[in-house]
């Protein structure tokens, strides 16, 4: 190849510019490095290829937590939602979902526009295919028009589009995903600096024109009427706006019938498809044959935006040959004379096991190099968000020089996700999961902004109004249960007969009002009757006092065992240990320990396939 | 989850298993003192908090308002102590039962049962112990920590380690479907009610119940095969015992009672710890028939594991023999004739009983005892209820701590708090009896949802 001509300088260059492009861009430019962010298509920054939603079980502890560290996807989420609700309400505080319908269109449009004007930031459009390294470190990234950048540090973010290739049924089309071009010259720069990839698969069902579905033989999903934002600097009037709603229907036996006839011509049961497809991203096909009894499965038709017809159709994604997706899309109540805009298909694409990773998400051996979202074999724009955040934030770091940002397991659902990623065995694409968090009733969503502002407001990317509007709640907080702990009520007859109103048994003798808040009929919020000096307080104040007291019990409980927790994590193991000089390994810890290289001894212990007579024989070792 | 623990409270007991006089609780860790204020009350109305540095206080082991034990109290504090962790001691009566129970006790008020070598372990992770140390220490772990396990489950076997994994299967069952719902809101179909879960939970609670129950009793091996001697005077029990422990010179204590009138000594035979028991007198006297009476022979051979019945080569078979032989007939037995040295004259033909002939004196046929022994232990012709051996008391302490946790569950659903918080319990129990089979969640309830439920996008 040809010397590159020294095209422009920067401090960081991202790779990619989906929803893990995005955030690190963010972050390292407000952070104030000068960033270059690239992308194949400039009119695909921040595009949602598949599931037209924010949120949802645990992706919205995720969107919460990246809002609180200062990111984009919060606020982006609110300027162009059409439609939100919370999900789990009923199943306990730390597994509430925010989840919200995104208009895609305008959520690319307002994200390019946050870039365009984020000072220290170019977005620029280019696919680059090599990576300069010299003597371990980055020193800039080339792009296919030969081009070179230099730079201190690179993050690659290139999602799906990593040697992709889209699979419908028998056609196969060598593309990233949405029929956009794909990546091709970093894969081979990639193996050349020693990384190792593998293949992942995941899929997407079809598009369909509004105009051709009979949404009255289906169930109607309307938003919630409460308005709850994604980002803490909103307030619910500031987003109010009319919502749009989705629709439910199911597949049956024909829908059935058709798929099993047509299975020869899957390319995920003929064995061209060779990638590894998630578990929780079946498609119909699967779900067809690995749940043969089931007689119908839920499908949900969703907006795409308000200016489109076009509707996502959550169920069916799909490999299966167009003429069969037809067919049996047809068959379900509501869309028989449905017409495609799109068609459903598989993507499979090279990514890398994040074991490769620091828990910065820098490169073990390359040194500037970090790496974020799906390139990192997980799956999900929230996954991929909450990892650019934190590769931008370390990229910065290490360009200025000051400490990265690892957050531990109970601090974030961030810090489980990279943690998991990094250290344990990678059998599929990762999707972000409530009970993969040992520490759930600590990372609630509703306190994501209690427990990570602070960091945010240290890398500077939380404004001073901001902070000092947090500094202000977190004490509104604490007054409001101090002072509660100190009221008592006696057995008058107000308190008394406020009580059995709600269902609760009287009391006989003085009752602290936090015993009260902790019964199971009652809360915060009812106790304003008989609270006759409580102060008037915001609606995320009231919440949480109510949570913190209410659940007391459960969540010191959860506290006892995070400081057990912090001890393993406390340990340090030093960088230049050598394994082999660990007396009473086993061959296959020594292995892993080597390949993984924990940094800590609660991160040994959760590398799989570590024993716990392992972890001792290393503490033993550590101790000599 | 965590598959190390550095520094929570741990208790075990210190003293080897079966010995007499007294028993010695040993708990360390940031929270000994204040628990073992939980359940320490003094006449003087002493709290332990209170106490200065290496000192002992008299008082009761009381726990749900019923007295344990009478006991003295060490209170030791960081960092002079043997782990440089907070230590007490409570130095209980004698015999299995007193210090169990306060074992037990101290267990129910949170500490983690001990595992093998783990206050060394501690000593040596706080700087207590010098580096060449450190080599028993990986001995000591090495030995016990993966083998103890890999035993215990090998030994589990059949009946227990089913239940256990029914037991968890149930529990992971509902576990699934909360998280499945959790995880999936919008899923209309996997959904467990409340009575569901609570009906589930109460079955396993009764499924842990009467695997407590069983525990109780399954404790051979740890604290050895409970063994009596027995034989008319002059037969030569007291030499075989002292051939016993001569043999053995891993005694573990020999301490003779000063309270009760049993002592028990814990010989180690292949590997297989037999705790013989003796009486005050058996040494002194050697005359067990005429001292303690038939009645006293029959208790005690009704408690044993094992009986070495024991004849005298030499005499002739006497009433008191044929009283022997006939009491201890439905037992485990090994018949014993002894004084081969000597001119024969037992007739033992038509008793029905294959014995072994042994001469104590010149130290002949101990071997083919210890082979006898071994052989019917590995046969399992020796056993208890419960074959649960090794890990008796750490079983217990699991199953106790699933215990607790499935009573937590049943506390939260009938409190009415959401499902959240049924999990938190449920996953504490699933972890628990996991700790007996050597099994932990990692992926095991996103496993079972994608396995059992159609879900995704």
């Amino acid at each position: 190849m040809e010397k590159p001509y020294m095209a422009d300088e920067a401090d960081i260059c991202v790779i990619g510019a989906g929803h893990a492009g995005c955030e690190a861009a963010l972050a390292a430019a407000r952070m104030g490095l000068k960033t270059i962010l690239f992308a194949i298509n400039l009119d695909s920054i921040a595009m949602m290829p598949c599931n037209p939603n924010v949120g949802g079980s645990s992706k919205g502890h995720l969107v919460r937590e990246i809002d609180a560290l200062g990111g984009e996807m919060g606020r982006n989420i609110d300027k162009t939602y059409i439609q939100t609700r919370m999900l789990n309400t009923g199943k306990g505080p730390a597994v509430y979902s925010l989840r919200a319908q995104a208009d895609k269109a305008k959520y690319h449009t307002q994200m390019k526009k946050t870039l365009e004007n984020t000072d220290n930031l170019l977005v620029r459009q280019g696919e680059i295919v090599d990576i300069v390294v010299e003597n371990g470190c980055v020193t800039g990234v080339v792009s296919e028009s030969n081009a070179l950048y230099k730079c201190r540090a690179a993050i690659i973010c290139t999602g799906t589009y990593l040697k992709a290739r889209c699979l419908y049924g028998d056609t196969i089309i060598e593309s990233g995903p949405n029929g956009l071009r794909r990546a091709t010259g970093l894969s081979s720069c990639l193996e050349r600096l020693g990384v190792r990839l593998f293949r992942y698969k995941t899929g997407t069902p079809a598009r369909v024109d509004k105009r051709t579905i009979d949404f009255s033989k289906m169930k109607e999903q309307q938003g919630d009427k409460k308005i709850v934002p994604f980002s803490f600097e909103n307030r619910p009037e500031d987003i109010e706006r009319e919502q749009i709603s989705c629709y439910l229907t199911y597949t049956n036996e024909r829908t059935h019938d058709i798929i099993r006839a047509n299975l020869d011509r899957s390319p995920l049961y003929s064995g061209v498809i060779k990638g590894t497809g998630p578990r929780y991203c079946p498609s119909i096909e699967d779900k067809v044959v690995r749940f043969a009894d089931k007689t119908q499965h839920q499908i949900f038709i969703e907006p795409e935006g308000e200016d489109t017809n076009e509707m996502y159709v959550q169920g069916m994604s799909s490999s299966l040959p167009e003429d069969v997706q037809t067919a049996m899309y047809r068959t379900l109540p509501g869309l028989e004379n449905v017409r495609f805009t799109r068609t459903a298909y598989a993507i499979e694409y090279d990514c890398i096991d994040a074991n490769q990773l620091k828990l910065t998400l820098e490169f073990k051996d390359i040194k500037g190099l970090f790496s974020a979202g799906q390139f990192n074999g997980t799956s999900g724009y929230e996954e991929a968000a909450a990892q650019g955040i934190i590769a931008g934030i370390n990229a910065a770091a290490y360009c200025k020089g000051i400490e990265q940002l690892i957050l531990d397991r109970s601090q974030a659902y961030i810090g489980v996700l990279i943690d998991d990623i990094v250290t344990k065995e990678s059998r599929e694409p990762y999707r972000m999961m409530t009970s993969r968090a040992e520490y759930r009733l600590l990372l609630r969503q509703d306190n994501a902004d209690l427990r990570l502002t602070d960091i945010g407001y240290r890398y500077g990317l939380i404004s001073q109004e901001r902070y000092d509007r947090f500094l202000a709640k977190k004490k509104a907080i604490e007054d409001e249960i101090e002072r509660i702990s100190k009221i008592n009520f006696g057995p008058s007859e107000k308190v008394n007969s406020m009580l059995v109103r709600f269902g609760t048994t009287p009391i006989s003798t003085g009752v602290n009002m936090t015993e009260l808040i902790k019964r199971p009929e009652m809360d915060y919020d009812k106790l304003a009757p008989i609270d006759e000096d409580r102060p008037a307080l915001d609606y995320d104040v009231r919440e949480q006092v109510n949570i913190q007291i209410k659940y007391e019990g459960y969540i010191s409980r959860q506290m006892k065992q995070v400081e057990q927790f912090k001890k393993l994590e406390g340990r340090r193991i030093p960088e230049d240990i050598d394994y082999d000089k660990v007396k009473g390994l086993r061959l296959e810890a020594t292995q892993k320990f080597k390949a993984v290289r924990p940094v800590n001894i609660g991160q040994a212990g959760r590398i799989s396939g570590v024993s716990p007579a392992d972890v001792n024989m290393l503490l033993v070792y550590l101790n000599m | 989850m965590l598959k190390v623990n550095l520094s929570d409270t741990i208790a075990a007991i210190s003293t080897a298993a079966g010995s007499g006089g007294i028993g010695i609780v040993r708990i360390s860790g940031s929270e000994a003192i204040e628990l073992a204020d939980n359940i320490f009350v003094s006449n003087k109305g002493k709290r332990l908090s209170l106490q200065k540095s290496h000192t002992i206080h008299y008082g009761n082991i009381v726990q749900d308002g019923k007295i344990i034990d009478e006991v003295l109290v060490s209170v030791m504090k960081a960092p002079n102590t043997y782990t440089r962790e907070d230590i007490v001691e409570i130095n209980t009566h004698g015999g299995h039962r007193a210090v169990t129970a306060v074992l037990n006790a101290v267990i129910k008020e949170g500490a983690r049962l001990a595992e093998p070598g783990e206050f060394t372990k501690r000593a040596f992770l706080n700087g207590r112990i010098d580096l060449t140390q450190a080599e028993a220490v990986i001995d000591i772990i090495n030995a016990k920590t993966d083998k103890s396990r890999e035993m215990a489950v090998a030994r589990l076997g059949g009946r227990l380690s089913e239940k256990i994994k029914e037991l968890r299967e149930s529990i992971l069952t509902m576990l699934a479907h909360i998280e499945a719902a959790i995880a999936y809101p919008e899923h209309d179909d996997e959904t467990m009610t409340y009575e569901m879960i609570e009906k589930g939970t109460r079955e396993a609670i009764e499924g842990v119940k009467s695997l407590i129950a069983s525990a109780d009793m399954g404790k051979i091996y740890r604290d050895g095969i409970k063994t009596v001697i027995l034989g008319k005077p002059n037969v030569g029990k007291s030499s075989l015992l002292n051939a016993f422990l001569e043999e053995d010179r891993a005694i573990v204590t020999d301490i003779p009672g000063t309270t009760r009138d049993i002592v028990s000594e814990l010989v180690n035979i292949e590997g297989i710890p037999l705790n013989i028991i003796d009486t005050a007198g058996i040494r002194a006297t050697d005359n067990v028939i005429e001292k303690i009476g038939v009645e006293r022979a029959r208790s005690l051979a009704d408690e044993a594991d094992l009986i070495l019945l024991v004849f005298d080569g030499s005499r002739e078979l006497s009433d008191e023999d044929r009283e022997l032989i006939e009491l201890t007939k439905d037992k485990k037995t090994i018949a014993l004739v002894n004084k081969q040295d000597m001119e024969q004259k037992l007739d033992i033909d038509g008793t029905g009983i294959e014995p072994v002939y042994i001469s104590v004196k010149n130290n002949k046929g101990i071997d083919e005892i210890y082979r006898r022994i071994k052989a019917m232990f590995d046969s399992g012709d020796i056993e208890n209820d419960s074959m649960a051996l090794i890990s008796g008391e750490r079983n217990k302490a699991s199953l106790l701590k699933a215990l607790q946790s499935l009573e937590n569950v049943i506390e939260t659903v009938e409190n009415t708090m959401p499902e959240d918080f049924v999990s938190m319990d449920l996953t504490a129990a699933y972890e628990a009896l996991g700790e007996i089979t050597g099994e932990t969640l990692e992926e095991d309830v996103i496993d079972k949802i994608f396995s059992e439920f159609c879900l995704g996008k």
